[in-house]
């Protein structure tokens, strides 16, 4: 019915291009941006793997990736704020 | 009579559109705000997209309600990743990209 493999492997290819911004992004921001969209196109990954195999514990796999991503993301940006001198 | 699969064909090439169109956004654009909204929009759409696949693929089952909790969790938390960037970026002052001005009346000078 829907060629799961070409699925995956199509997710897989345009996830490259989110990866290149991530590793030559020329600022922190750009970095960011590129964290953000590969979190969100692995978790895609994830749940199309347990749909194709049924497994549904890449179900699991997947929410707790996606709140690492986010706590991921809160932790970078929280580390390079410039403190406020009180 | 049953319309699931075509339901689910749709969702999926919908989902792969928007994740091509995104990451070609996010490599092309110039700027850091122009990127986050590339990314934002359409890796939400394609995210959407692909559960909703998902859910109608796996039928009415305990794998359904793991992808609504996953799609509700997705939906705070990504619009609010992305809030936090941009004004990460704002306050620490990148400039908005602006489109570079031509010399006008043939001033080719400089």
């Amino acid at each position: 019915m829907i060629p799961w493999d070409f699925v995956l492997w199509f997710f897989l290819g345009s996830l490259v291009l989110g990866l290149a911004r991530l590793i030559i992004g020329p600022s922190t921001t750009d970095r960011l941006v590129g964290l953000n969209l590969v979190a969100g196109q692995v978790l895609t990954l994830l749940v199309l793997l347990a749909v194709k195999e049924d497994v549904a514990l890449y179900l699991d796999v997947a929410l707790v990736y996606d709140i690492f991503g986010f706590l991921g993301i809160l932790a970078v940006v929280k580390y390079f704020t410039k403190r406020r001198a009180s | 009579m049953n319309a699931a699969p075509w339901i689910e064909f749709v969702l999926i090439f919908l989902g792969m559109g928007f994740a091509l169109l995104g990451n070609i956004g996010v490599f092309v654009m110039p700027d850091p705000y122009t990127r986050l909204q590339a990314s934002a929009t359409c890796s939400t759409t394609s995210v959407i997209s692909v559960i909703l696949a998902a859910m109608a693929a796996s039928g009415f089952s305990p794998t359904t309600g793991k992808l609504a909790i996953i799609l509700l969790y997705f939906l705070v938390s990504s619009p609010v990743a992305t809030t936090i960037i941009a004004r990460y970026a704002w306050e620490s002052g990148v400039v908005p990209w602006r489109k570079p001005r031509r010399p006008r009346g043939g001033d080719v000078s400089a």
